[in-house]
Formats: C-alpha cells, structure tokens, sequence
C-alpha cells in the first residue's frame, strides 16, 4: 500500500468527495434495511412469535388465508393423532376495531383467539393469564404505549363483546395492527361479527389449526404451511418486502456503478505514473494489490462511517418517531454494509483491469 | 532467465534492429545497431528527433524486445525473457532518468526513491540510509520530504538522477534529462550523471539533441535514421 496510502493522503479532496457518496448510500442502506425489518416486525412479529411450528389452514383457498380461511376446531383432535405432531390446537386471526369503555379511546387490534392453557396460550408479562376471568384478554405492549392498562375494558365494535384487559405481553402486531390475545370462545363471538349470544355454528369455526411438530402424511385434508411461510398469508406482506428489496438492489447496483466510474476515471487520470511504475520494474500485480487495497481502504471507511451514521440516525428515529416503523437489525444489516464492500470492489475491478494494460514505454517520451 | 556470461559487465547490444508494422508501415526505429559500454563509462547519443534514440534506450532498458539482435545487461542476456523477467530485470539492474524527471505526484522526494525497494519486496534500514545517502549526493538533503509540486525542474530530474541510483544499477539510461531546463541546470545535471556514472560504475547511455551537453560524455555517438555512427 505504499503507493496507495500515499495517493489517499495526496488527492483527499477527491478520495474524501467519493467516500461521502459511498458513505451516504451506506446511510440510506443502514436505514432502508431498518425500514424493511421495521416493517416485518410490524406485519409479522405477532405470527413470528407464535409457538406453532405449522399453520393447517382450510384447503383450495386462494391466497390470504389469515382472513379467508375456516376450519373446524374439532379437527385438533385428528391432528393430534398424525404421526410427528407433538401438539394441536384451533386458532383464530381477525383484525377488528374496538373502543375502551371509559375513556372512549379507539383502537385498532388484531384478535388471536387460543385455547386458554394449551400450547398456543402466551405467558403474560405483567398481569393473569388468558382464562383466570372470562373474555379476559392479554394486550401487546404497543396497546400499553398507546395508554391501556391492565382494569380497562375494550368493548368490540357491532357485536359489542366486552373484553376486560388482564395482563400484557410483549410488542407483536400483526398486519401493522397491535395484537391482543382472547380465549378461543371470545374469538369466536367476535369473529361472528354480531350482538346478542351467536348461535351454535358460531363456535365451529377457527382460522386454522395450530401445530407442534414435524406433521408427517395422513393428516385432514388441509393446506399447510410453516409458521415462516405463513408470512406471505398477512395482507401486504409479500408486496411491502418485494417492494424494499427492489429499492435495496438499485441502490447496490448504483453504489456498484458509483464506485467503478470513479476508480475508472481515477485509474484514467493515473495512467503515466502507472507506465512510469511498470517502466521501473514494478510489476502488473504489484500495481493491482496496491490499487484493490486502495479500493478496500475507501469502501470499508466509507461503510464504517455510513453504518454508524444510519445507526445513530435510526436511534434517533425510534426516540422522536416512535410510530415509525424502523428497527435496527445488525445481522441484515452487517450483510448489506458486506454487500456495499464487496459490489463496490467489483465495480472497481473494471478499472484494475486496465492496470495491466498500460504499456510501460509510455514512461519514454518523445520520438521512438 | 537465459543468463550467459559475456565479455562486459556492462552493457551490449548486438546488431540490434526494430521494426515496428508491417508491410507498407514497416518503420525500422533501429537498424543493426552495435554498441558496448563498459562500467563506469559515459557514452552520449546525439540525433535528431525521430532518429531512434528513445527505440534504443527501450531496447537497452528491457522494456521492449528487438526485432532482431541480442542485448546483454550485467551478463544476462535479455532475448527470450517474459514480461515478469523484464520488470524483474528493470527493478534490478537498470537506472532510468527520464525526461523532465517523471516523478509520482503524491511521493515525498524520500518516497521516490524508498519505491524501488519497494517493488522488489520490503524497504529495509539499510536502504533508507541509501535514499538519504543519494539524496545528499545530488544536493537534496533539506528538501527530501517534499513533494515534486514544491521542487523545482531541475531539483526534480536530481530527484529522478538519485532514484535511478537507488537500485545499484549495472545501466544507467538517461532520455533526454535536460529537455525540461535552463542551460545552467542542464550543464549541472549532466555534470552531475556523469560524476555518479563514473563513481558507482554504471555503464551510463544519455542520449540528448543537445549538442552542447557533450563535453561530460567519454565517448559521443551519433544516431540518424536508426542508425549509429
């Protein structure tokens, strides 16, 4: 790097202008991905955390099975029977909209209706468990944040079912929506959408049937899925992630192309002292190590400087913005920041390569 | 390499010619040049411009093959040798003085000089003592860490004459090192390559269109049409 250190410190002005631009798209890297794992936490966290390994949903239903899908709660029973499946129990998804009792505060939550004491119950952070009162429920720490408490009474809109808070659990949402936890005969009333006590039929129903274990072959006809392929069940979820990653990769190719036109143009601009080098004796590879440690120097300073940036920047985001839906995810994140090195060394490997075909005469000048 | 011992440690070129194109564009930059210099010795080339004289300091400093013709450096004889033993050779064996100096922009005066070691490997103590060694030679103590923009062209082609000497050259080569200066700088540089030639028993070629540059020289050869005489 004798060569390479000593250019960094001489042309700063112009090494220092191209790190600020890799830099800079290392921040908006640092904050798209916060931005795309902000958004699965607010779509998915509350399937990601449930404890079943398989979702079996009702079969030939196309496509949003958390809200299109009904199966038979009985049919836990026949579950639990398949080989491979160490547990099963019904469970029910809806979103719906509820008003707290005394203070007349609305609300937005995702219901997930379980069994009280079987696999699929939560243990509550603060407060009982689901079933120690009836219609009793456990809300997500985002309903805390939005100031619930425990004592308070959601009262559902239209079937006008009275749901008394009695414990909370952590942050989960479900399609952006808070989650809150009810007995699975809670669920039900809510899901049959009417007031007044719901006929018989009312408590057939669940979305799915929730499973433990690696479910082998001769199980009801179902349509199963693994809780991470569930994902693409919640509205939005597959578009918001083919969205964001879309943007991420131009934003890789950009960085790619930003990095190769500089070190092109600079490796351009360079091109007698390289024949001055090659006419010295240095060799073609000696020029190349020296320009690719060059190249990694920039990058991995620039990235450096970048990540903390977007680090800070997502801190502060969280703190003053607390709705948005941004966190900070070190192992996506250390991917991307390893992408902007290695695509950007990449991109300067179009420029390396004209290293080794400058010819050294150019050093003699003058006539031949 | 293909090293045979010859009759001079030196420098040769036998019957040397180069060609460049073919057919209709065949240009013969050099035409069965001979020509030997011992250690130590100073020999000018004089022509005018486009008369071969920077074909023959390519050929003599292993950065191009002849046509035909052998050249020998310090007993190799440098025919048939790849790119990589040609740039080894370079690094090795041979000093250049280029025209107006041709320094690194971003190099200290020092640097310029500790790069030689440098592509052969490490930068030891003992050649760092050489660089300033060479730096007080040609006069450029005080000004050893400054940059080629902060020196003047004359003070730069010291600079190159010291980075030639870095690597113990058995040839030095010199292309019109004066073409960039006044007369007075241009007498001191000659001066001074031919001191050092004398002293660290370099077999030197300058070749000049100068003609008043010549007094210096051992020996004086005139070039015109790719060929000596």
């Amino acid at each position: 790097m004798f060569l390479a250190l000593r250019d960094l410190r001489f042309a700063r002005g112009r090494f220092a202008l191209m790190g600020t631009v890799v830099g800079l798209i290392a921040v908006l890297a640092v904050l798209l991905t916060g931005l795309a794992n902000g958004l699965v936490n607010d779509n998915v966290s509350g399937l990601r955390s449930l404890p079943a390994t398989h979702l079996a949903f009702q079969p030939g239903v196309d496509g949003n099975l958390f809200s299109r899908s009904t199966v038979d709660p009985a049919l836990a029973q026949q579950w639990a029977k398949v080989p491979g499946v160490r547990a099963a129990t019904p469970y029910g998804n809806t979103l719906t909209h509820a008003k707290e009792e005394r203070s007349g505060k609305d609300v937005d939550v995702a219901v997930f209706g379980v069994e009280p004491g079987s696999f699929m119950a939560p243990e509550p952070l603060t407060g009982d468990p689901l079933g120690s009162r009836e219609d009793g429920v456990l809300i997500s720490r985002k309903l805390v944040d939005e100031g619930l408490k425990i004592g308070d009474t959601l009262v559902v809109e239209r079937s006008e079912v009275r749901l008394p808070i009695i414990g909370t659990i952590g942050d989960v949402s479900y399609g952006h929506v808070a989650v809150a936890y009810a007995p699975l005969k809670t669920w039900q009333r809510i899901y049959y959408g009417l007031p007044g006590e719901p006929p018989q039929e009312a408590f057939k129903v669940a979305t799915a049937i929730a499973l433990d274990g690696e479910p082998g072959a001769g199980g009801p006809k179902a349509e199963v899925l693994s809780r991470e392929e569930s994902y693409g069940q919640s509205p939005g979820y597959s578009a918001e992630q083919a969205t964001m990653q879309m943007i991420q990769f131009f934003l890789y190719v950009i960085s790619m192309f930003v990095v190769g036109a500089f070190f092109v143009v600079w490796t351009v601009q360079r091109k007698d002292e390289i024949a001055l080098v090659r006419a010295l004796g240095g060799s073609a590879g000696y020029l190349v190590r020296d320009a690719l440690a060059q190249v990694l120097v920039v990058l991995v300073a620039a990235t450096a400087v970048g990540t903390a940036v977007g680090a800070g920047m997502i801190a502060l985001l969280r703190r003053v913005a607390p709705g948005m839906p941004i966190a900070w995810a070190p192992g996506p994140i250390v991917t991307a920041m390893a992408l902007l090195v290695v695509l950007g060394v990449l991109g300067a490997l179009a420029a390396l390569r004209r290293i080794t075909s400058v010819d050294p005469l150019l050093a003699l000048g003058g006539n031949r | 390499m293909t090293a045979t011992t010859a009759t001079t440690t030196g420098l040769a070129l036998e019957q040397v010619t180069l060609e460049y194109g073919t057919g209709d564009t065949l240009v013969t930059a050099l035409d069965e040049v001979t020509l030997t210099v011992e250690p130590g010795e100073f020999v000018a080339v004089v022509g005018p411009s486009g008369s071969g004289k920077s074909s023959l300091l390519a050929v003599a400093g292993a950065l191009i093959h002849p046509t035909r013709g052998q050249v020998r450096i310090a007993d190799v004889t440098v025919s048939g040798a790849k790119a990589a033993e040609l740039a080894r050779l370079r690094r090795t064996r041979i000093g250049y003085v280029f025209q107006s100096g041709n320094l690194l922009a971003s190099l200290t005066a020092r640097d310029q000089l500790l790069l030689m070691p440098h592509l052969s490997g490490r930068i030891t103590a003992e050649d760092r003592a050489r660089a300033d060694e060479l730096l007080e030679a040609v006069g450029l103590t005080a000004k050893a860490d400054r940059r080629p923009h902060e020196l003047s062209g004359g003070e730069r082609q010291r600079v190159g004459l010291a980075r030639a000497l870095m690597n113990r050259p058995a040839v030095l080569l010199a292309d019109e090192p004066t073409a960039a200066l006044d007369r007075r700088r241009a007498r001191e540089i000659v001066a001074l390559l031919a001191a050092q030639a004398h002293e660290r028993k370099a077999a030197t070629v300058m070749v000049t269109h100068d003609t008043d540059l010549l007094e210096a020289a051992d020996r004086v050869v005139h070039m015109r049409d790719g060929k000596l005489s």
